[in-house]
């Protein structure tokens, strides 16, 4: 649901006012719901590589309506600029300005898509400024953007090209309403592993899936997302939160499991309960996480520690137990929980910003020991969401935070869950190592 | 019979144990933690508390929408409205609509009645899967009109003229209006349950002291056990409790000792029992998730333990032959009998504390040869059992009894403990479960671990 000021300004004397008085209007964003079309009308792709060409077709393939050039005037849901061969600055000039001409054609939820190859990888400086000038191209314009469109990037390393599986589950990540509250961001695609689903509403059937701190908030909000998406689910909380727990679990039919993360034992038997009931563990999503804020003057032993072992302590012991596990070897998934806090920075957050950087750390040291599994370990980063935590920020606070972002609103715990579900598929399987915010590409720490 | 006691082979337990076609397996419990009446749970209904603890025992095992063989269930202290108690609660907790349900009421045994009818029902085959359960509250006890109003409602109902409702009004009295508290007293003799137990632990000669450190084991026993995570899959926490409300962690002799004596007081001095050994009253309920193997296999649930036989009896406490809580002392030699077991048997006895001296006029009648060849028609005493293995994890005492929620609650615990302790030693472990009960009745049984 959106915030009551997003309302007021999608009703029709709300939009004047707001116009006239030049508030910020945030657009009612496009969320995805099962049955929905991918996107809200025809795809544009642009460019003129082999690249393209094979996207363009497979695109065709979804039965999405794909456009190589745009119609004047006709209303697009998205353009999807095709870079990957840029060796040269001003080899961006025909597809950007091409796209420039349709920008004001796309409609509300539209999206822009980019695809490109790292800086880091080029052989030539002219290779890497042209590569390098995606990223500032990509994150200006996804801030002029209007309506609840988005911009994101898709950045292929390695040997990966346009047509790899996790290319275009990132693709088709960015394109759907899944992907609502992620804008401005780069994915790195960096192996040919994974596969788009059978079924694309059932991305996650016959999964067993792990939630941590699945009591309430976030964590009960990707409990329902991947149960919705087709995953069984194990909903893992502290004990003393048992009762909310169950209510999740039997909502999400799911099983619990009352254990504390941060018991010496908590990973083994994560892996037992789910070896027993289900005989397999495919995927784990560390959400568990507290907030002790204090100045770090006035920190104390108490506050820190709490919150380094439950948000990483905790964390690191359990994924040490799942990688020694004979159980967790096939095309297993890692999912952690950071934020935005552990990238820019929070003033009375030095403990917290401190755990979900070492979160950071942890996701980008552990993806070369999934890799061999043909696993992988990401982590999300959200940004201002609207839970019961942020519901207790003074009014005034809340309301500049939630605007601080080029969606000009706080996302729901759904975008966090969304993104999470994605990187937990078989269609991310060549997504490793990654920190992908969901932010609504916000004005801090980009 | 013999014309003394009750001997051994009487009460249909003449005949030696028949093979079962099939085991009854216990797959696991849940409970609500126990509260002070009064307490968290004053404003929760039997039927609230009910379902939380089936609700916490569905999300456990994953039970949702499964339409299980039959669930039986009670409290005893239950309002009329609740006739059909149980299946409101299934009704209003995740299991399918279609799952079968029965009331029971047995006073205190009624939890680990629901245990042993149930596990009957699988064995026999009638039933693949079951929950059995109990609750009670004693904060939202029935409060019942006075038989003088009673009476008068009931006649205007049946009146047909306005000078016969006159009439009938003009019967009541003030004291008719008067609204009467629901008592534990026993009908036929008028004395309460700790009035009738203090007769009987003086008669065997129970000490304050021997009472009160029952009563401090309990309490170290229990919280000793929440310490160690005993709790974590056997509790679903409720209105904002985690932990038996009861509890003392920090209570000790010193402390049990300064408490005057509220039973017994025509003892005068002798008078022995008091608050903390006996139980308060107590809000709460207790499930149990009963299974075939076939049934548990298929679902890939645990196996914790297997009810293997189970025995009720109940002896005549108006005549004051035998005290009201000393039926568990007739029912444990029959079933170990037909059993061919020995107190030595076991490796944990679950004794319910429902006061202290409950359980040690029990155990002083078991070691106490003339009473074991004249009462229990035993060639000698039936022995002493290793106090150790009494209640380990604390019991009643501390954690508080809701009367019908305590067969569950001991049930789903020594169920998990024998399951441990076999897992442990590499050889199967047994339990003797004994629960005495209002109306001199008492109903004990036997868990085997898996």
């Amino acid at each position: 649901m959106a915030d009551t000021y997003t309302q007021l300004v999608n009703s029709g004397p709300g939009r004047n006012l707001a116009r006239k008085l030049g508030l910020p209007q945030p657009a009612v964003l496009r969320r995805y719901q099962p049955g929905q079309p991918l996107v809200t009308g025809p795809v544009v792709v642009l460019g003129d590589t082999p690249g393209a060409d094979k996207l363009a077709a497979e695109l065709l393939s979804w039965n999405l309506d794909v456009r190589r050039h745009a119609v004047p005037a006709e209303k697009l849901g998205a353009i999807i600029m095709v870079l990957d061969e840029v060796g040269h600055p001003t080899d961006l000039e025909k597809p950007v300005l091409a796209a420039a001409g349709s920008l004001r054609d796309l409609r509300a939820g539209g999206r822009v898509i980019t695809l490109s190859r790292p800086a880091s990888e080029a052989s030539t400086p002219e290779a890497a400024a042209a590569r390098q000038g995606v990223d500032g191209l990509l994150r200006s314009l996804a801030k002029e953007l209007r309506a609840g469109a988005t911009g994101n990037g898709v950045v292929l390393a390695g040997d990966t090209t346009a047509i790899s599986p996790s290319t275009l589950g990132a693709v088709r990540f960015f394109l759907s309403g899944r992907s609502a509250f992620v804008d401005g961001q780069f994915l790195t695609v960096s192996s040919e592993d994974g596969s788009l689903p059978a079924d694309p509403e059932q991305p996650l059937a016959g999964k067993v899936a792990v939630v941590t701190g699945a009591a309430r908030g976030i964590g009960a909000q990707i409990a329902r997302t991947l149960h919705r998406d087709g995953a069984t689910l194990i909903l893992v909380d502290i004990p003393a939160a048992g009762d909310q727990l169950a209510a999740v679990a039997n909502e999400v039919r799911g099983t619990t499991l009352q254990v504390d993360i941060t018991g010496a034992h908590a990973g083994q038997r994560i892996i037992d309960h789910a070896v027993q009931r289900h005989g397999r563990l495919d995927i784990v999503v560390h959400n568990a996480g507290v907030t002790r804020d204090k100045l770090l003057a006035n920190m104390d032993p108490a506050r820190w520690n709490s919150v380094i072992n439950i948000n990483i302590a905790a964390q690191l012991r359990i994924n040490e137990a799942l990688l020694a596990s004979e159980h967790f070897r096939v095309s297993p998934r890692i999912v952690s929980v950071a934020s935005t806090s552990g990238i820019a920075g929070n003033r009375g957050q030095t403990n917290y910003a401190a755990s979900k950087g070492g979160v950071m750390g942890m996701v980008r040291a552990t993806a070369p020991l999934m890799a061999p599994l043909g696993g992988t370990i990401n982590a999300v980063a959200p940004g201002f969401i609207e839970t019961e935590m942020t519901a207790r920020i003074p009014f005034a606070v809340r309301e500049v935070a939630r605007r601080l972002n080029s969606l000009q609103q706080g996302g729901l715990p759904a975008d966090v869950a969304e993104t999470i579900a994605f990187l937990a598929s078989d269609a991310a399987g060549g997504i490793n190592g990654e920190v992908l915010r969901v932010c609504g590409q916000n004005l801090v720490g980009a | 019979m013999s014309t003394e006691g009750q001997s051994i082979s009487a009460g249909g337990s003449a005949r030696p144990a028949v093979p079962v076609p099939r085991r009854a397996v216990i797959v696991g419990g849940n409970r609500i933690p126990f509260a002070r009446a009064g307490g968290a749970y004053a404003k929760s209904s039997n039927q609230d508390m009910l379902t939380a603890a089936l609700d916490g025992l569905i999300a456990r095992f994953g039970l949702q929408d499964e339409r299980i063989g039959q669930v039986a269930a009670g409290a005893v202290l239950k309002h009329s409205r609740d006739f059909n108690l149980t299946r409101e609660a299934v009704l209003g907790s995740a299991l399918s609509a279609e799952t079968p349900v029965y009331d029971l009421q047995q006073a205190c045994a009624t939890g680990l009645e629901t245990v042993v009818g149930l596990a009957n029902k699988i064995k026999l085959g009638q039933i693949d899967s079951a929950i059995a359960g109990g609750v009670d509250s004693a904060s939202d006890a029935p409060v019942v009109v006075s038989e003088g109003l009673r009476d008068a409602i009931l006649d205007l109902h049946r009146a047909k003229t306005l000078p016969q409702r006159l009439q009938i009004l003009s019967r009541l009295r003030p004291k008719d209006l008067a609204p009467v508290a629901p008592g534990t007293a026993e009908p036929r003799t008028g004395l309460t349950m700790g009035e009738h137990q203090a007769l009987t632990t003086a008669q065997w000669k129970i000490t304050r002291e021997a009472q009160d450190e029952l009563a401090l084991n309990s309490h170290r026993n229990l919280a000793a056990a929440y310490d160690a995570g005993f709790f974590d899959d056997l509790m679903t926490p409720y209105r904002g409790l985690t932990r038996d409300a009861n509890m003392r962690a920090d209570t000790s002799l010193e402390k049990l000792a300064s408490l005057k004596p509220v039973f017994g007081r025509s003892l005068g001095a002798d008078a022995t029992m008091t608050a903390g050994n006996s139980t308060p009253l107590t809000d709460g309920a207790s499930t149990v998730l009963l299974a075939s193997d076939e049934w548990a296999d298929a679902r890939d649930l645990p196996k914790l333990a297997a009810v293997v036989d189970a025995e009720a009896a109940a002896v005549d406490f108006v005549h004051g032959k035998d005290g009201l809580l000393m039926a568990p002392v007739f029912a444990v030699p029959r079933l170990l009998a037909r059993q061919n077991l020995t107190l030595a048997d076991f490796d944990y006895f679950e004794i319910h504390e429902a006061f202290a001296a409950t359980v040690l006029s029990t155990l002083a009648a078991w070691e106490d040869d003339e009473f074991c060849r004249t009462r229990l028609g035993l060639d000698s005493a039936l022995g002493s059992i290793d106090r150790s293995r009494l209640n380990v994890n604390g019991s009643s005492l501390a954690a508080g009894h809701p009367f019908a929620a305590t067969g569950g609650r001991i049930v789903g615990t020594l169920a998990k403990m024998l399951h441990a302790k076999a897992a442990s030693t590499g050889r199967p472990a047994r339990g003797l479960v004994s629960v005495c009960a209002a109306g001199g009745q008492g109903v004990v049984a036997i868990l085997e671990s898996l």
